[in-house]
This record gives C-alpha cells, structure tokens and sequence, in this order.
C-alpha cells in the first residue's frame, strides 16, 4: 500500500517536471515561460519528495524533505519575481501578442523607482 | 518487477528528459534572464532527481545534497538578477 502510493506520487511529480520542461522550451517569450516553470516545477518537485518520504517512512528523512519542500516554496516567488523585474528593466521583449503591459509608464527609466 | 521499481524507472527517464530539454533553452536562450530561468529551472529538478535517486540505490545520504541545491539555486538567481538589474540603473 505504501509502495502504491509513492509510486502514484513519484510518476505525477515527474510529469509535472516534464509538463514544466515542456513549458520552457515551447512558451514564446520570458515571461510566459516563468510562469510555466515556477509553478509546475514547485509542485513537480513537492510530490516527489512527499513520495520519496512516504517510502522510507524516517522520520530524518521527512523532516528533510519538508525543509526542502518550505524553503522551495518560499523561494522560487522571490526568485521569479527578482527576475521578473530585472527582465522588465533590462528590456527582454514582450510577446506580441500580450495586449496588457501594467507596467508601461508607471516606473522611472533611470532610477527604477515608482512614479 | 513490482510497481514501485517500475515507477521510480519511468521517473528517473521522465526527469533525465526535462533535464535534457532544459540544458538546450541554457544553450540557446536569447536573452541572459532566459538562462537564467533554465539553471534556476534546472537545479530544482535537479533535487527531484537526488530524491529518486536515493530510492533507486537505497542510499539517503544523498538528501543533505538537495538541501544545500536549494540554498545555491535562489543564491545563484538572486544574485544574477540584482547584478542584471544595478547594470541598466543609471
């Protein structure tokens, strides 16, 4: 039983992992592919360590996992976000399909700093 | 070959792919924050692959090694980002 369900765990965070590869390689622009990776990879990498945890069932193990799991999902926003904004300021282009850029005009050019 | 051996084979080839995929957009990335998403990209799934690994050969000492992945990826990203966005600041 255990076995079942960390197999069943294992197999869905790796094609989340896949689905999140898939997403950096086929997204046209920058930021549509940091919105595919961020959270298809978290969320990848989560069930495979609940999975792995769930399998050995020490208690080293699963403390290990969860510090992973909490420091992961605490840094991969900030670090999309840090991105994100150097991106915008370094002037990475827009898919020219995206009709909606909230951004434009709101920051100053030089300083980086909101009007 | 009971389901759990045959899931962490099918794993290990699913997360070996993506890794391949991601190295390509390292390669070819237009813009340097692209490579930046891939490495970030690739040391999370990195981590994966540690922990199925560990499975695979009944080792958990290779778990500290994801820890300390962690640690280095946002380090890594932060610190590429801030030096990306102080060079267009004037």
């Amino acid at each position: 039983m255990i076995e079942l369900v960390s197999g069943i765990l294992i197999l869905l965070g790796a094609l989340l992992i896949l689905v999140s590869a898939i997403g950096i390689i086929r997204m046209p622009d920058l930021f549509t592919r940091m919105s595919a990776t961020t959270k298809a990879s978290t969320l990848g990498i989560g069930l495979v360590l609940i999975g792995t945890s769930f399998f050995w069932g020490d208690l080293g193990i699963i403390v290990r996992s969860i510090a992973i799991i909490i420091f992961l999902f605490l840094t991969a926003p900030v670090a999309a976000h840090i991105i994100g904004k150097a991106a915008y300021f370094d002037k990475v282009p827009i898919w020219d399909k995206t009709h909606i850029d909230e951004l434009k005009g709101k920051y100053d050019e030089e300083s980086h700093e909101l009007k | 070959m009971s389901f759990i051996e045959l899931s962490i084979q099918i794993a290990i080839g699913l997360i070996g792919f993506s890794l391949i995929i991601i190295f390509y957009r390292i390669l070819a990335g237009p813009s340097t924050e692209d490579r930046i998403v891939a490495l970030d990209l690739l040391t999370s799934n990195a981590i994966a692959f540690i922990a199925v690994y560990s499975l695979q050969t009944g080792s958990i000492k290779f778990l500290d090694v994801g820890i300390i992945f962690a640690l280095i990826s946002f380090l890594g990203t932060v610190a590429f980002s801030f030096y990306l966005e102080r060079r267009t600041r004037k």
